[in-house]
This record gives C-alpha cells, sequence and structure tokens, in this order.
C-alpha cells in the first residue's frame, strides 16, 4: 500500500541518529550492514564485476567523506548514509505496486521483493540516493533498519539493533524510537542539535544527523614566549624532593 | 515462516525472526592484528554472519570494516588450494601441483642439507603472524640465526624506544586511559594495531568533553575528528616534541617528585671526557647507581626510599669523578635555544604560539587538574598511597613518529615527555598493557652466533643487547646475521631488518644462503621497500647459471604477488578453519585492566588440500628430528600445532597459553600444562583474561601488588621497581665503543654515526634522506597511510573490501597543487632519487602543504590475487614503494674507499625501515602517457586449477 | 539520469500514438476525417500499435517485465500506476472506436471523445511521473507536463496527417494546421523549459544535503566506492554542455523545424501530401532525440552527495 499510512495509536517512529563528531570513516557499519543483509530479509546483495575493472554492488548504507572549509582552519567529516525512513517520503507514494511501503506500526519504509516490478521509480524519487536496484535480482532493495535483527526473538535481547549500530567502534550510531520522547536518540537530538538532510525536500526524514562540534577552547592560555635569557638550572638547585 | 499478521493488513507479512544461525562459533578475527574476538553464525554449511563478540575484552562487540568482511576472505577465489612446485623460470609463475608428502619431503631434503652444513644459511622470515614465539622458537631449534618477522619495517622504533625508556611502548604495549583522560595527544596514527579500541577510545574521550590533539601531515580519520590538527612536516616531530620539553622546563611544569620517584632524574652520571666511564651510572660497590643526597650530602643508594636527591649540580664523588644527574643534563640540554618553540617552528611548520599553547595546556591538565581515585595502593618500597593521583594527558604515537630514519629518537623524547608531566600509568595517563611494564631492557640479548650444523641455538635470535658485547658480529667484525641485525649497522635491531634480507642473499653479503624461507610476507610487492629490485633479485642468476638465492620457499594462503617467486609453495588455510593462539608469550591481547590472551578454532571445514602453515612446521620440525620437536626414540612429539599449544612448555610453567594452566586448569598464568586446556578456551569463547584488582592497576611500574603478581604469573623475572630511564646507558655504552673503548668496536665507516646517534638523550637529526637529497630537486614529502578498511595487501582479494577501494590517487595540498597547475584526476609522474612511478593525482585541503601521501598496498601486479588483469587495482591502482629505496644514496666519500658500501633505508639505532622518509617531485605527464599506472608489470599466470574468479556474485541467495 | 533507450521510445512511440487518437476520436466526431474503412483502420491500428509498443518497451526497463500487471494498484498515489490504469483503459475506448469504424464510419461520438480524453490523460500521466520527482528539478517543473502534452499532440497530428494524406489530402492538410499548431506550441514550451532549467538551479545543495554548510566550502573528498555504483551509473549520468547545446539545435531542427517547414509547404500547397510522411518520421525522430536529453539532461539530488552540482 503506497499511500503512507497514518500512524498507529501509540506506532513508534524508528530510526538512526549518526554522530558526525566521532564517526571516523571507518565503514565498518557498510561492511557489517552488507555482510547482515547479504543472507537478511533482501538477500542477496548481488555484486557485480565482482573480481573484474569497476565492481559495483549493492549496499545499504555508503560512506562519504567530506571536506569543508579551506586551508588549516578545514575540517573532514565522515558521513555514512543509509535510508532516512523518511516520514513523507516520495519513494513509498510514487511506486506503482505497493510493493515500496511504510510501516503503520513503526514507521520502516521496506520493499516487498514478492511484489516489486524493478520500475525504478521509487530510487528516482528519493532524494537521497538510499535505493539500491539489483539488477540481477530485478527488484528494488534497501536499508530494511534491520526488521529481521531489531525484533528478531532468536537473536539475544541486547543485539536486537541494526547490525550498523551494533558495530560501529565509535558509537557514532545510535537506534530508537523518536516517538519516545525519553529515549536515547531523541535526547541525542534535543542535546546536540540533530538535523534533517535536506529538509527543502519535505520528505521528513526520520533519521538525523548530529554536527560535528565546535573544536573545544584551548585548556588554558598560551604563556608568553621566552625573553631572550635561558631560564637558569638553579631554581632547581634546592627543591627538597622525596623519592 | 515465523510471520506474524502486521497490524495494518495492507502490508505483507514478513518473517521478523528468521532464524540465524544452525551454530554459532567463538574466535579471533584474523583480518588485521588487532585480534578481535568474533562470533562466527553458520547457516546450512555457509557462513552466516561474523559478529564482533560483546564479551571479548578487545573489541566488546564491535567489528571493524575488515573483520565484517571475513565472508569474502574465507571464500576468496584466490585461495590456494594444493602444494606448488615451480616448473618455469622463477618469476614466471608456472608450477605443477603436488602432494603434500612430497613437498614436505622436498622441504625435508633442502633443509636438512643447509641443517647439516651450515643452519645459518636458511633464512627464515615471517609476517605479520601471530605465532612469532613458535616460529622464533622453530628457527632457535633448527640453529639459524636469521628469523624475525616483520617488525623491522613496521615499528620497531616504537618498540625499541619505550622498552629502552619505560619498559613498555605505545604500539600494541600500551593505551590510553580511555575512561579517564582529559587530553590525549596523537602523534603519526592512521589505524593502528589496536584499532577498535582506539576508535571507542576516541569517541569516549570525545563525549567525555575531553580534548583531542592529532599531530599528523594529514587530517582524515582519526586526524578527522580531532579537536585539534596540527599537520606538522614529517619526519619533524622530534623537534615538535623536544620544544614542548623546552616549555616545560622553562616555564617549570614538570613533576619532579615522579622523576625521582619512577626515573632515573637523580640517577648520576660520571663526567670524564674521553675516558671508557664517561657517561656511564655511577655506581656503588654492588653495582647499584647512586644519587647524591641532599641531606647527607654524599652519595647514596639512588632507589632508596624517602631520598631527597640533588637533581642539579655537578658533584665529586668519593673515588674522585665527577658526576652530574640525569636531571641536570637533561635540562640543560633541551634548555637550549635550538628547542624554543620559535626556533623549530619553521621547519615543523607548526607555529611557536602553537607549541607554547599546547606544553601549557598539558600542563594545565597534569597540574591543575590531577585525576584523583580514590583507592589505596602500595609501592614497591612499602609506602602506601590513600589514593592515585593521575596526570590525565595521554599520549599514544605510532608509525608517523617511527618510520623515519630519526625515529627512535622521537619516540623516547615522547617518553621523556610523559615522564616530565608524570604521565605514565597514572589515572588518566598512558598506561602499560599486560604483560607491560618488563625491565629494561625485558628480555635477554640475541643468540646468533657460530650456527653450528646439527645443532640448535642457545637462545633466541631476536634479543635486547645492553650493550656492545651483545651484538652478533663473527670475530672479524662481520655481521652474523643476514639482514646485518645487531651489527653496527643497527645495534639495537630488535626486530631485525627484514627489508635488508633479500637484498643482502642476493649480493652474499655478508654471506650467500641456500634457503629463503618466507611465511606470509608478500615481499615481491608492498611489504619491500623496493619491490622492483626485490623481483630482479629474486630471479637473477650466477655465472652458472643458479639462481643467486638458490631456494626460496613461500607460505601463502592466497594468490599473492610473491607466490610466482617461490620454488615450493606450503599452502596455508584461511583464519577460520585452524587452531591458533594469540600467545603471552608474543603480541597477546591483554590491556591495561591485565592479562590475557586467547585462542582460533576451526569454525569451518576444510575443504582443500591446504594446511595450517604451523602444523606444517610441526611436521618439518619432526622430519628434521629438531629438538624439542622428537621425544628421544625420535617419534614426533607433537601431533599439530594445537598439540604443542598445549604442552609445549617455553620454561617450566610457561607455554603458549596462560589461562588454565595445571592439571586441573586452575592455575593461571604459570602452571603445568593441562591437555584440556584448548577446551577450556573454546568454552570461554576462546579467550582468556585475568582481571586486575583495582589497587594493581596504575603505577605498575612501581606497584608492589601489581608487580608480585606479575612475577607469579611468569610476567617479569622479579618484582622489581622498573625505572624509567630519562638517559638511556644502554646507549651510552655503545657510544663509548664509537669513541675507542671496549673490545667490540664500530668499523671506522660507522664510528662517527654511532657516536652521534647513541645520543643516551634524545636528540632530532633531520631524517637521512633528506639530508643526502637536493633539496630543491625533490621538494615534497611522500607518505603513506593505512585505509581503515583494507588491510595490506589482502583486502582486494575481497569483493566487498575492493569496492570501497579498487585505485587510490596521490593526495596533494589544493594550494601546492594549484601552483604546480594540476587539477583533480590529473595523471603525473612522481620522481624519487631512485625511481619514477605514475599516477592520478587528488587535491585537498587537510595536508600539510609540502606533503603528498596515498593510502598503502591498493595498487596490485596484474594477474595477482586472481583479479581480472585489468582490474583498477593494477590499472589505476598503485604502490608507492616504487619509488623508495632500501638503501641510502651512497655517500661520496665512502663510495671511493669502502667499495660502495650500502647503508639500510634506516633508523640507525633500531634498523626500522625509514618509509616516511621519501622525498620525491611531481610534474605532469606528457599528453598521451595518462591511462594507466606505471611502472606496469607483466600479468600473472593463475597457478593450475585455480578457476577465474566469478563475475556476478550473489553470496546469501536464497535457495 | 541515464537515458534508457526502452523509455525514450515508450515516451516518444506511445506520446505520438495517443496524440492520434485524440485527433482520430475528436475529429470522427467533427467529421473531419475520411471515412474509408481502410483508413479508420489503418490509423486506429498504427496508433495502437505506437502505443502498444511503446508500453511494451517499457516492460523492458522493469526489473521483473512478468509482474507488470502489479502496476495497476496504486492509482491512489502513484502517477505510474495511474498511467498504466490510464493506458489499458484507453484500449477500451479505442477498441470500440475500431469496431464501430467497421460499423459505420461515425463512430458513436461518446466513445470517440472518451478515447480521446484518455489518451490525453494517459499522456498527462506519463508527464507527472517525472513532473511529481521533486530531486530532479529538470523534470519537477510546469513545463513538462504541458510539453508532453503538446508533443504527444504534435506528433500524433503529424503522424496521423501521414496517414490521411493517402486518403484525403484536403482533411491532410486540416491535420497539417493543426499539427503545425501543435509544433509551434511545444517547440514554444520546449524553449521556455530550457529556458527555465538553464536559468534555474536546484533547492538543494551539497551544503543542505550534507548539513555542513556553516563549516563552509562542502567538497565531496572520498566518495564511499572508488568505483561507480548503482547511483551514479543511473542518477549521475551527465552530459557536457557543449554536446547538450548540439543536441538541442538538432532536437529543434528535426523535431519541429524541419517537419513544420514540410508541413507549411503542404498547406501551402508547395510539397506533396506524401512528404507528410517524412516529416513525420523526422518528428518522431527528433522527439526521440528530445527525450534522450530530457533524460541526460536532467540531474538528481543524490549526486549532491558527490560532491556535484544538481
Ligand atoms: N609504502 C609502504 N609500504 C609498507 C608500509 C607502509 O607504511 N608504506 N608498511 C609496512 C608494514 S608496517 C608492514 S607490516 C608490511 C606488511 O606487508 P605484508 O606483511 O607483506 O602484508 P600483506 O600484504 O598483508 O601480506 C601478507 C601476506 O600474507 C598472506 N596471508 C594472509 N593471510 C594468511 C594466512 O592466513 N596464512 C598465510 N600463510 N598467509 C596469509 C597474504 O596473502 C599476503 O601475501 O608492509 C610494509 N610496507
Ligand atoms: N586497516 C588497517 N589497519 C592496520 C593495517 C592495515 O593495513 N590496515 N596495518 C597494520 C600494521 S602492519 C601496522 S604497522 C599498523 C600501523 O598503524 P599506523 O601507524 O596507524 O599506520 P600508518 O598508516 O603507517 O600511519 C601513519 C600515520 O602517520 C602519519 N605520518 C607520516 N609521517 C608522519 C610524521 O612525520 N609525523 C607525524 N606526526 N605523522 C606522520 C601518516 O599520515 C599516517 O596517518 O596498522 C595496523 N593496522
Ligand atoms: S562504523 Fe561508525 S565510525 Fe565507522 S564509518 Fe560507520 S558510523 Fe562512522
Ligand atoms: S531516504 Fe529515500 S528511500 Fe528512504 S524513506 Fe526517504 S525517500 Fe524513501
Ligand atoms: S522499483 Fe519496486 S519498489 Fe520501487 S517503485 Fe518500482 S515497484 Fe515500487
Ligand atoms: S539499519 Fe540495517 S540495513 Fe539499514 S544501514 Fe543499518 S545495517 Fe544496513
Ligand atoms: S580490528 Fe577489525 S580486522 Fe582487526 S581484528 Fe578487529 S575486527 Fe578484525
Ligand atoms: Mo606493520
Amino acid at each position: 500500500m503506497t499511500s503512507l499510512p497514518t500512524p498507529l495509536p501509540g506506532a513508534k517512529k524508528l530510526g538512526l541518529v549518526i554522530d558526525l563528531d566521532t564517526c571516523v570513516g571507518c565503514h565498518a557499519c557498510a561492511v557489517n550492514c552488507k555482510e547482515w543483509n547479504a543472507s537478511g530479509h533482501s538477500a542477496p546483495l548481488t555484486d557485480s564485476n565482482a573480481y573484474q575493472a569497476d565492481p559495483f554492488g549493492v549496499w545499504f548504507n555508503r560512506v562519504h567523506t567530506y571536506e569543508a572549509g579551506e586551508g588549516q582552519g578545514s575540517r573532514t567529516v565522515h558521513f555514512p548514509r543509509s535510508c532516512l525512513h523518511c516520514e513523507t517520503p516520495a519513494c513509498v507514494t510514487v511506486c506503482p505496486t505497493g510493493a515500496s511501503y511504510k510501516r503503520a506500526e513503526d514507521g520502516i519504509v521496506l520493499v516487498d521483493p514478492e511484489t516489486c516490478i524493478g520500475c525504478q521509480l521509487c530510487a528516482w524519487a528519493c532524494a537521497y540516493g538510499a535505493r539500491e536496484f539489483d539488477a540481477d535480482d530485478g527488484v528494488m532493495k534497501k536499508c530494511t533498519l534491520c526488521i529481521d535483527r531489531i525484533y528478531n526473538e532468536n537473536l539475544p535481547e541486547p543485539e536486537r539493533v541494526p547490525a550498523c549500530v551494533s558495530t560501529c567502534p565509535a558509537s557514532a550510531r545510535h537506534f530508537g524510537d523518536f516517538n519516545d520522547p525519553a529515549s536515547a536518540v531523541s535526547r541525542l537530538v534535543l542535546e546536540r542539535g540533530g538535523y534533517d538532510l535536506m529538509s527543502e525536500m519535505g520528505y521528513q526524514p526520520t533519521n538525523k544527523y548530529l554536527p560535528p562540534r565546535k573544536p573545544a577552547a584551548p585548556a588554558a592560555a598560551t604563556p608568553p614566549a621566552e625573553t631572550g635569557a635561558t631560564s637558569s638550572l638553579l631554581r632547581w638547585l634546592d627543591r627538597a624532593l622525596s623519592r | 515462516m515465523n510471520s506474524i499478521t502486521p497490524p495494518n493488513p495492507a502490508e505483507p507479512a514478513i518473517n521478523l525472526s528468521p532464524a540465524v544461525a544452525d551454530d554459532v562459533k567463538f574466535t579471533t578475527c584474523y583480518m588485521c592484528a588487532c585480534r578481535c574476538g568474533i562470533k562466527v553464525h553458520l547457516k546450512d554449511g555457509q557462513i552466516r554472519y561474523i559478529q564482533g563478540n560483546p564479551n571479548h575484552p578487545v573489541n566488546k562487540g564491535v567489528l571493524c570494516g575488515k573483520g565484517s568482511a571475513g565472508i569474502m576472505q574465507h571464500y576468496s577465489p584466490a585461495r590456494l588450494t594444493k602444494p606448488l612446485l615451480r616448473v618455469g623460470e622463477r618469476g614466471a609463475g608456472e608450477f605443477k601441483e603436488i602432494e603434500w608428502d612430497e613437498a614436505l619431503a622436498l622441504a625435508t631434503a633442502w633443509l636438512g642439507t643447509v641443517r647439516a652444513t651450515d643452519p645459518k644459511k636458511l633464512a627464515f622470515f615471517t609476517g605479520r603472524d601471530q605465532s612469532q614465539s613458535f616460529t622464533g622458537w622453530w628457527a632457535k631449534q633448527f640453529g639459524t640465526p636469521n628469523f624475525a618477522a616483520h617488525g623491522g619495517f613496521c615499528s620497531v622504533n616504537m618498540a625499541v624506544g619505550g622498552l629502552y625508556s619505560i619498559g613498555g611502548s605505545f604500539w600494541e604495549f600500551g593505551e590510553p586511559d580511555w575512561e579517564h583522560a582529559k587530553y590525549f595527544l596523537m602523534l603519526g596514527v592512521a589505524e593502528d594495531h589496536d584499532s577498535n579500541p582506539i576508535k571507542a577510545g576516541i569517541a569516549g574521550l570525545k563525549q567525555r568533553g575531553a580534548k583531542f590533539v592529532s599531530v599528523n601531515p594529514v587530517k582524515t580519520g582519526y586526524s578527522a575528528v580531532a579537536d585539534e590538527w596540527i599537520g606538522i612536516r614529517p619526519g619533524t616531530d622530534g623537534l615538535f616534541v623536544l620544544a614542548l620539553v623546552h616549555e616545560l622546563l622553562r616555564t617549570d611544569k614538570i613533576d619532579l617528585d615522579y622523576l625521582v620517584r619512577y626515573a632515573n632524574a637523580h640517577w648520576l652520571v660520571i663526567r670524564n671526557p674521553g675516558a671508557a666511564d664517561d657517561g656511564l651510572f655511577a655506581r656503588d660497590e654492588a653495582g647499584k647507581p647512586i644519587a647524591w643526597d641532599r641531606a647527607t650530602n654524599a652519595p647514596a643508594d639512588a632507589a632508596t626510599a624517602g631520598l631527597n636527591p640533588a637533581v642539579i649540580g655537578e658533584v665529586t664523588l668519593p673515588d674522585g669523578r665527577r658526576a652530574i644527574p640525569v636531571f641536570h643534563l637533561m635540562a640543560e640540554r633541551y634548555l637550549a635555544p635550538e628547542y624554543a618553540p620559535a626556533a623549530v617552528a619553521d621547519r615543523c611548520g607548526v607555529s611557536a604560539e602553537t607549541i607554547r599553547r599546547i606544553a601549557a595546556e598539558m600542563a594545565e591538565i597534569a597540574f591543575n587538574q590531577p585525576l584523583v581515585l580514590q583507592q589505596p595502593w602500595t609501592d614497591t618500597a612499602g609506602r602506601r598511597h590513600e589514593t592515585m593521583v593521575g596526570r590525565p594527558v595521554a599520549i599514544h604515537a605510532m608509525r608517523g613518529i617511527s618510520a623515519h630514519s630519526n625515529g627512535f629518537h622521537t619516540c623516547r623524547a615522547l617518553h621523556v615527555l610523559q615522564m616530565l608531566l608524570g604521565a605514565i600509568d597514572t589515572p588518566g595517563s598512558w598506561r602499560y598493557k599486560s604483560p607491560y611494564p618488563r625491565p629494561i631492557p625485558p628480555g635477554p640479548p640475541p643468540v646468533g652466533k657460530n650456527a653450528t650444523p646439527n645443532k640448535e641455538m642457545p637462545g633466541m635470535a631476536l634479543g635486547f643487547p645492553q650493550g656492545p658485547e651483545h651484538l652478533l658480529l663473527d670475530d672479524d667484525g662481520t655481521p652474523c646475521r643476514i639482514d646485518k641485525a645487531f651489527s653496527w649497522e643497527a645495534p639495537i635491531s630488535a626486530h631485525g631488518l627484514m627489508h635488508t634480507v633479500i637484498a643482502n642473499a642476493h649480493a652474499g653479503d655478508p654471506y650467500k644462503i641456500d634457503v629463503l624461507f618466507m611465511f606470509m610476507a608478500n615481499m615481491a610487492w608492498n611489504s619491500s621497500m623496493n619491490p622492483g629490485d626485490a623481483m630482479r633479485q629474486l630471479t637473477d642468476k650466477d655465472e652458472d647459471g643458479e639462481y643467486k638465492i638458490p631456494k626460496v620457499i613461500y607460505s601463502d594462503a592466497f594468490f599473492s604477488e610473491t607466490v610466482p617467486y617461490a620454488d615450493l609453495i606450503l599452502p596455508d588455510t584461511t583464519y577460520l578453519e585452524r587452531w591458533d593462539a594469540i600467545s603471552v608469550l608474543d603480541r597477546p591481547i591483554g590491556s591495561s585492566h591485565g592479562p590475557a590472551d586467547a585462542i582460533r578454532q576451526p569454525v569451518v571445514p576444510l575443504d582443500r588440500d591446504v594446511r595450517p602453515f604451523q602444523d606444517v612446521l610441526i611436521d618439518l620440525g619432526a622430519r628434521l628430528s629438531l629438538p624439542g620437536f622428537v621425544n628421544e626414540g625420535g617419534a614426533a612429539k607433537f601431533t599439530s600445532y594445537a598439540d604443542y599449544l598445549a604442552n609445549h612448555e617455553r620454561t617450566p610453567g610457561v607455554g603458549p597459553l596462560a589461562g588454565w594452566r595445571g592439571p586441573d586448569g586452575t592455575s593461571h598464568g604459570k602452571g603445568a600444562a593441562n591437555p584440556d586446556q584448548l577446551k577450556r578456551y573454546v568454552e570461554n569463547e576462546c579467550f582468556w583474561q585475568f582481571k586486575l584488582p583495582p589497587e594493581q592497576t596504575y603505577f605498575k611500574h612501581a606497584n608492589k601488588a601489581y608487580l608480585d603478581t606479575a612475577h607469579a604469573m611468569g610476567m617479569v623475572g622479579a618484582a622489581n621497581q622498573i625505572v624509567f630511564q630519562l638517559y638511556s646507558e644502554h646507549l651510552q655504552k655503545f657510544r663509548l665503543a664509537a669513541q675507542g673503548h671496549g673490545p667490540v668496536q664500530p668499523p671506522e665507516r660507522l664510528r662517527a654515526r654511532i657516536e652521534t646517534y647513541f645520543d643516551p638523550l634524545p636528540i632530532w637529526y633531520v631524517p637521512f634522506e633528506q639530508a643526502a637529497i637536493e633539496q630543491a630537486a625533490y621538494p615534497l614529502h611522500a607518505i603513506t597511510q593505512r585505509p581503515m578498511p583494507m588491510y595490506h595487501a589482502w583486502g582486494s582479494q575481497n569483493a566487498w573490501l575492493r569496492q570501497i577501494y579498487t585505485r587510490n590517487h596521490l593526495y596533494m595540498n589544493r594550494r601546492m597543487g594549484t601552483a604546480l597547475g594540476l587539477v583533480d584526476d590529473d595523471w603525473v609522474w612522481v620522481t624519487s632519487r631512485t625511481g619514477r612511478l605514475k599516477c592520478q593525482i587528488r587535491l585537498m585541503e587537510g595536508v600539510n602543504h609540502d606533503t603528498v601521501w596515498t593510502w598503502n598496498a591498493i595498487g596490485k601486479r596484474s594477474g595477482a590475487w586472481n583479479l581480472d588483469a585489468h582490474a583498477n587495482e593494477s590499472e589505476q591502482g598503485f604502490l608507492l614503494n616504487h619509488v623508495i629505496s632500501e638503501w641510502l644514496p651512497a655517500q661520496k666519500e665512502q663510495a671511493q674507499d669502502q667499495g660502495g658500501h650500502r647503508t639500510a633505508n634506516a633508523d640507525p639505532v633500531t634498523g626500522q625501515a625509514a618509509w616516511y622518509d621519501l622525498r620525491i617531485r611531481v610534474e605532469k605527464v606528457a599528453h598521451g602517457e595518462e591511462g594507466q599506472t606505471a611502472p606496469h608489470f607483466s600479468t600473472l599466470p593463475r597457478p593450475p586449477h585455480m578457476k577465474p574468479a566469478a563475475r556476478t556474485l550473489r553470496y546469501g541467495e536464497k535457495t | 539520469m541515464k537515458p534508457a533507450g526502452s523509455i525514450v521510445f515508450f515516451t516518444t512511440a506511445s506520446g505520438a500514438g495517443y496524440g492520434m487518437l485524440f485527433w482520430l476520436g475528436l475529429l470522427s466526431t467533427t467529421h473531419t476525417l475520411p471515412t474509408a474503412l481502410w483508413y479508420g483502420l489503418t490509423a486506429l491500428i498504427i496508433a495502437g500499435a505506437l502505443v502498444t509498443a511503446g508500453l511494451l518497451s517499457s516492460t523492458a526497463h522493469l526489473g521483473n517485465p512478468q509482474r507488470a500487471w502489479r502496476a495497476l494498484s496504486q492509482w491512489r498515489s502513484s502517477w505510474l500506476s495511474r498511467e498504466g490504469i490510464a493506458a489499458l483503459l484507453t484500449y477500451i475506448p479505442a477498441c470500440l472506436l475500431a469496431l464501430s469504424w467497421l460499423i459505420d464510419p461515425h463512430p458513436a461520438p461518446l466513445t470517440a471523445l472518451l478515447a480521446a480524453a484518455l489518451a490525453i490523460a494517459t499522456v498527462y500521466c506519463t508527464a507527472m511521473i517525472y513532473a511529481s520527482l521533486k530531486p530532479i528539478r529538470q523534470w519537477n517543473n510546469t513545463w513538462v507536463a504541458p510539453f508532453y502534452l503538446l508533443a504527444a499532440l504534435f506528433t500524433g497530428a503529424i503522424c496521423l496527417a501521414a496517414i490521411t494524406g493517402f486518403a484525403n489530402p484536403a482533411a491532410a492538410a486540416t491535420l497539417s494546421e493543426f499539427a503545425m499548431l501543435t509544433g509551434l506550441a511545444a517547440a514554444l514550451v520546449k524553449l521556455l523549459y530550457w529556458r527555465h532549467i538553464d536559468t534555474t538551479t536546484s533547492a538543494s545543495t551539497v551544503a543542505s544535503a550534507t548539513g555542513l554548510g556553516h563549516l563552509g566550502t562542502v567538497r565531496s573528498f572520498e566518495a564511499p566506492h572508488s568505483e561507480e555504483n548503482y547511483l551514479l551509473k543511473e542518477m549521475g549520468f551527465r552530459i557536457a554542455r557543449k554536446h547538450a547545446a548540439k543536441l538541442r539545435a538538432y532536437a529543434l531542427l528535426f523535431a519541429f523545424a524541419f517537419p513544420i517547414a514540410i508541413l507549411f509547404g503542404v498547406v501551402a500547397g508547395v510539397v506533396p501530401v506524401t512528404l507528410i510522411l517524412i516529416a513525420a518520421l523526422c518528428a518522431l525522430l527528433g522527439m526521440a532525440l528530445e527525450r534522450w536529453l530530457f533524460f541526460a539532461e536532467a540531474t538528481h539530488t543524490v549526486v549532491l552527495f558527490y560532491g556535484r552540482q544538481a
């Protein structure tokens, strides 16, 4: 059903918070996502030219690196990107088959591989490049928010989080319910000024990004430069010490 | 299907709880040397998912990109499948498959002849594997001095610099106090061996609001998230650090009490210029260093508790000699104007103001914001302290410091800085990882003189020389080792000089060898400083048409660039198919919280005719009847490596694994062998960890309870305080030899070099290559960095990882590039003093103005790793190594009278390969030269029966 | 956006087919068209063939064409679904039109008008598929739908005129006038469209895409993968400005200038009616080129993440 669902009472709004302040760009989230999902809900994530020139494969998460500003003051920012599970995503509404849908109970945007015709319209409609067409399989695939992990009763409770979140060595990825103001993700967004990507598109992304922090202020004032004469060793001559 | 009906009936029913695995096995990751614990999920006979083990002390559940791609490594199309025997010319890659019996018989015959005639003609060198305590022991039992692993080109400067200064080091032997540090200074680190802990640590630190400063010519990775980036000029960190030292001394922001309590600041150094004792410590009759007691105005045992020692002023000893405290020497040196921030600023590319501020910030945190833990402890003098007072300034450094020819001293300078701040193993500072701290130096000297037919060596090949008497030289001064480690060329080369082995063996300098036996080191490509030369040397023949290096045996698991250069290939398994140990005897997984070690167990069955290399060594050991590998009757002592792991004892009670020792598995650290030990490890998720009680986790170098524990567990020989060596008498001993003292003296051509670089206090000097070239001709520094998702050469055979980096660019500062008229993706020639290569350029902001860099080991030889001949790795990827040289420019004076003597492009103290001293120039290619990187070598043919790799990969496809 | 041959063909051919159907429906009620049975059937069959070939070609673009029927279900939100339904619905009056022609060359006006209306509605749906896509500013604007409609009317008229020329030159001249009018209008709209896309920029920028604008100029330092991935292959297709300008000129010449000149000649009676066939083929070719450009010149916001302009 590609009309957007009316959220059910008490429905969750699940998504990710990505902390650009601590992301070191290691690609762990991207590879672990690939690893989990290769055999997961949307299996396989086909790789083409796997060992040849110009390889390309299906990935649900990709890590960019940007430089902003100039010279010494420039910042290097690592920037992982996956589906933002938007609240009003055109990727869902454009879908002619209903294969693309937003879950009423938690807001996760999914593709039904059984009914997708592979028209790719949703990929065109997604402003964020979060859809991945598996040409070999003929269907559209995308980040599932690890739907087969987060509710999976075969996994121990603490592991019921997306693969990318559990693997991130820098704790730069957080998963939770944005409808719960007390959740860690809601609090992070509030405290750290979490923002939307391309808000002008009007898709209302659920995932939020935390900006890189302003550099810490100097921990101490810079002492004046030397006056010319080297300080004397004599000041330590009578220093009482105790070994 | 366990699907639930969704509350919205329009939604398709999906299975929210699919079964993840039908079996889960724990083991240790091997996608890099970080040694994270992994949980391998197996389903329908395939690997479903590899996850970080949440209970593992190293990674606590996280997994990096490489670790997450283990599946693709395991199923790599470049896996070797059977032993191979060369049939064509060496280097042509023509092999036939042979059975293991034949392979082992052949190896036994080759090696047996060497052992029976001249065991040193075996050169056994290994890569970054984690079984060096075993391979080293095998070499010892064989009787060759010629053993080392990759440490010589890796980070031996870091290791030796630390081990000779503080009894521990950065690298894998220490870690910042991630939970408590308030200020973190990181120098020259891109990724490191501790890759997951560092990432977690930095994130934690930032979340706590601590300040993180990264000193690195390049702002990527960790440096990108630093609060402050200092884009230093390569090779000048020593100056920068000594300027910080200058500032701390100038402003009197030092912890003198800490210095006399834990370092040798008050030890007296004899001043007797020209004499054999000049610069040595003044000692009492018992040989103990002495200090000047200000209370009695007389000399006293420097270790006396409560002593009020003089740290300034020359004194006259009872025997009439003059002596001066270490601190005095040090302060005098670093207060000199040459170390003033303003004097070094230009050379470092860091403003004097910044240097002064960083020093002030460190001092502020260390002294005005100390971190006090309410944790009583007792020091080695028996004094109880009610609290642990920490200087929460942590420092970490790696190859950006060590991979320079001045790296040893820079590393020592860093430790001096730590000492001045009182910031070693205190709350919030840098801390030792178990089994460190160890005594200084930590172990016995190297052994390797007088290799004797059919006889084992009396000790391990690698060790820690304490003076010229420990060098491995023949009576005429000729180096005993093929790599000339522990000779005057590199006296304290505690990890050997792997980068000179092939060239020396080829030249027969200092002697010819018969068998080159290598394991897991891609020496015909990314681990050689000059792979073109390595390939030539491996294929070069003498007048009789024999190869100059007669026999090459190599063990690799994959079809790497080096495989075609061997005569006999012993194919290894992947890491998921074998037993392995991350042993306490080697580089264990211990942390500041206590000792730990780990194992690997086979998690998937073998499906090819390959064998774990360690099993093969056990087998060869028995076939060669090496002592230790056979029983009295000559029968094999161990059935397998697993058997060895559980039952071998290096010294009574000490074996490869420290956990669950003793017949009932209740002893830890030391204890009799336990046949069930591996089972216990498997039950405990393949690792063992001993958590130190809180009172033992800081001040370990002087913490009585800790040292007692360490002693009981066999980590230190005696529970004595480990005194930091601000001033290194060991270095002075070598210097004295250079000044003409003692029976073992350097050859004339090295005399001045030894005298200069064996300074007992840290110095800085212009890196050798830079000093020897005409700077204007090679105006740029060129360095490499580890890409986080790739591990050296292996990553490229991995279908997932290679998609991240199939090619590399040469990154250049935008202003520099613009000045040279270059734009993104331009093709350029990169020329160094020894070679040139062609690649593509990319401009960026976050790099030192005069530095270019690239990702390491992305470039591949066409055909290798079973990649398509035209894969991007060989068409657009490149290896910077092609313009590096393992030798320094020949010095003119020397070329005449020393017959063109070659000096390794390495640190003069440790022999550490100076990868990052490289200087180059960059020019746009001529029209028509674009399109393919150079040098471009011929395409390697696939070994027999290796199938061409698939084009489309549908791993995980539902069948 | 990567121009997919199947889609270029689809929109061009079906546009012309629906345009023909529109004129056939409309003009059959006004008795402007020839009444010969062969004429009616030929015209309808050609229109149907163009439409059907286009629709079939569009399924070649699908990853799972055998499931194409599923595309009819989401008419509430999806223009593609609506297009599919409209296309299928159009077959009903179109077939009835053909049937009734067999009986009587003056078909029931209701059927005829319905066919005309549905044909044009289908074209509108096609246009709206593109025009509704916010991330692609070259599509998401007011000029797209009018152009698609005018282009369909123009190519439909010219194709019908070509056939009509063989039955009734006078009727062909009338159709030629319609074709000229719609052709000129279409050309004008296309010029305005080009001016629009040349003078506007995306509301989104690298800065808004990354949210890092406050740190200074944002540049892509490293892409996630060193070779092109699906997103870049599909949505990162770029055409050089110079190249595009040349192609625009050709598109104008072939789609409009030459055909309209010929039509003018026909109307003025200076060239034979049979030449309309050449004009029609020329127009279709030009229109295909225009469609190709419509894709090739379109940029998608995803490229912002790769440091490019959208
Ligand atoms: N330009 C430049 N060059 C450098 C460096 C640099 O910074 N810059 N760094 C240097 C450093 S520090 C190092 S450590 C070296 C590393 O260089 P190498 O040690 O050569 O590293 P790898 O490329 O990983 O090669 C190891 C070999 O081990 C094989 N292998 C992998 N797994 C197994 C296994 O399970 N069993 C066996 N038997 N073989 C296996 C691989 O196939 C490969 O051929 O590179 C050095 N080279
Ligand atoms: N992902 C991944 N992890 C690895 C490896 C790998 O191949 N891939 N290899 C492993 C091995 S064998 C090793 S030895 C370690 C090495 O771990 P690192 O030491 O982290 O590795 P390098 O990439 O050599 O990093 C050197 C860093 O120093 C900087 N640098 C170069 N010259 C200077 C200088 O003069 N001053 C300063 N301040 N910085 C400088 C470089 O820009 C770079 O950032 O990594 C290990 N971990
Ligand atoms: S795993 Fe974490 S640190 Fe690494 S790239 Fe992803 S978000 Fe960034
Ligand atoms: S990010 Fe793209 S794919 Fe994901 S919900 Fe939003 S529009 Fe759809
Ligand atoms: S590709 Fe599949 S999911 Fe996307 S719009 Fe088409 S049918 Fe829907
Ligand atoms: S939530 Fe799951 S599917 Fe989505 S990016 Fe993370 S790991 Fe991939
Ligand atoms: S850091 Fe990554 S590759 Fe290295 S051991 Fe840990 S998980 Fe494996
Ligand atoms: Mo290394």
